[in-house]
């Protein structure tokens, strides 16, 4: 079953802790916080480490490769859909969509790139492809 | 201090609908208490202390006190989903330990098939001020099945699991179900049922799924002094935990569920085993919630879930772990979309030799009731009881 038809996503809610990652994601560019106390990178984003609670964080670039930890294709939604877990290259596993590709064909471990999806009034939204 | 003997559950009671569409959400609330309290042989007046969770209309306990006419000088509305009430269960008994109460009443209700909810596979905001997961989770889709289903996804991929060993789970709690004259779903079913029926979110089929139901049920805690002159057989609470298992982070690991610290810190303080367990009330909103938890509770090793829930093993009479003998929520009853307290339900049924005679496990003395609230895929509340016939 190719991913095809087209399924309206909804716009993120904004905060102001967050207004940073969804800038960069109208620019083709997905961040990542990293903690410079303890080295450790997170998702999703806060301005304190869930690590070591140190407030040195900085927003890092991410290099869009990735894998999927796991996944599952909403089949009963009226445009079916691959939801997943993506483990990033610099670390953090992210909620994510898979799209562009068969979904009867998905595995575990698979490598993915970075694709970013336009939203209903919004920033677009970091998915990923088989790689 | 521990909790270990400090109280007993002396009261219980379910409600026997299933489509509530006469009945409102307080109602059924105070319906459910009404009947613990009388199968405790209590009284409104004797309950010092309320719990509730956020299935409750208002704000929980002041709305609830006052419809139900009660004077309590302690609440908790702590709310973890499906898993509050057997949290509320050990939080009980910390007040009756601490002195704050003596009778403490337990209540949960809702009506989601009445109101036409749509539970399971439709994407929901929770309105009002994001939490702050919200944005970057809510805009690609999460349901309660395909949350899950990742789990079992991740599961069978390390570990091999199959779609068949998983779909074993609902056959074991079909067979319950067909003695409970109020269980949603009275056929038995088998593992090609399960299998053959329809995909709603891969891995899992419709049968992998609860029932969507309306009700309730209530549970009454008591101070040992008040438990030693009430009429029902004594049901002591030996061990109480709880947890939250989120994302850490990043760190996701689906592969485990917060059933592994509050399984441990449960046995430790009630100083048993899982080999020592009669029978087990697992939580089982899908059949991989039920797998994974008795992985993590230490029924069996990390992996080998497929294998210990085959060929009947949760069957009553027939396995070694007899499981949800009621039916559970994958055939009985899901209450509010939150299936903990009628977990606690059917323990004590069982520890009183109240079950019914087609399930009922002989001797049966020492008991698990477990609940996981929330998405066992993006982060949730675990919380475990472990109780005794006196
Ligand atoms: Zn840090």
């Amino acid at each position: 079953m190719a991913d095809t038809k087209e399924r309206k996503l909804p716009a993120p809610a904004i905060s102001p802790e967050t207004q940073a990652y969804w800038d960069a994601a109208g620019k083709g560019k997905l961040l990542v916080k990293k903690c410079t106390a303890c080295g450790e990178a997170h998702h999703y984003p806060r301005p304190i480490c869930p690590f070591c609670f140190s407030d040195k964080t900085e927003w890092t670039e991410a290099s869009g490769k990735g894998t999927i930890y796991s996944f599952s294709v909403m089949r009963r939604a009226p445009v079916p859909y691959a939801m997943a877990y993506v483990t990033l290259a610099e670390g953090p596993r992210m909620v994510t969509n898979i799209v562009d590709c068969d979904f009867d064909k998905l595995k575990c471990d698979q490598p993915v790139k970075l694709v970013f999806k336009p939203t209903d009034g919004g920033p677009p939204l970091p998915m990923f492809t088989p790689a | 201090m521990s909790i270990k003997g400090k109280a007993y559950i002396a009261g219980i009671y379910e409600h026997p609908t299933r489509l509530a569409k006469d009945l409102s959400l307080a109602q059924i609330h105070a319906e459910v208490a009404k009947g613990a309290l009388e199968d405790a042989g209590l009284t409104k007046d004797d309950v010092d202390g309320y719990f509730c969770a956020g299935d409750a209309p208002g704000l929980g306990p002041m709305s609830m006190v006052e419809y139900m006419g009660l004077k309590v000088r302690h609440v908790d509305s702590t709310d973890t989903g499906g898993s509050s009430y057997v949290l509320h269960v050990g939080h009980a008994a910390e007040a009756i330990a601490a002195g704050k109460c003596k009778v403490a009443l337990i209540t949960l209700a809702g009506r989601p098939r009445a109101e036409g909810m749509a539970t399971g596979t439709v994407p929901r905001s929770r309105g009002g001020t994001p939490t702050p997961d919200e944005p970057f989770e809510f805009p690609y889709g999460p349901t309660v099945v395909n949350m899950y289903a990742m789990c079992a996804m991740r599961h069978m991929h390390e570990f091999g699991t199959t779609s068949e060993q998983l779909a074993w789970i609902k056959v074991a709690a079909s067979h319950h179900a067909q003695y409970n004259p109020h269980a949603l779903l009275k056929d038995v079913v088998t593992v090609e049922d399960v299998v053959n029926s329809p995909m709603i979110s891969d891995p899992l089929h419709r049968l992998d799924c609860c029932v969507i139901t309306d009700g309730g049920g209530a549970i009454v805690v008591v101070a040992p002094e008040i438990a030693a002159k009430l009429k029902q057989p004594k049901i002591k609470l030996l061990g109480a935990s709880e947890f939250i298992k989120t994302q850490m982070g990043g760190k996701v690991d689906l592969t485990y569920s917060g059933a592994r610290f509050t399984g441990a810190a449960a046995f430790a303080e009630a100083g048993v085993k899982p080999a020592d367990i009669k029978y087990a009330s697992i939580y089982d909103s899908f059949t991989i919630t039920v797998l994974m938890q008795l992985e993590d509770l230490g029924f069996c090793e990390k992996g080998q879930g497929g294998r210990f829930v085959a060929d009947g093993n949760l069957i009553s009479g027939t396995g070694k772990l007899p499981f949800n003998t009621d039916g559970g929520g994958l055939c009985s009853n899901h209450p509010a979309n939150r299936g903990g307290l009628t977990k606690v339900l059917e323990a004590v049924r069982q520890l009183r030799g109240e079950a019914h005679p087609k399930v009922q496990v002989k001797n049966c003395d020492l008991a698990i009731a477990h609940g996981t609230g929330g998405s066992l895929g993006l982060r949730h509340g675990s919380a475990t009881v472990i109780l005794e016939r006196e």
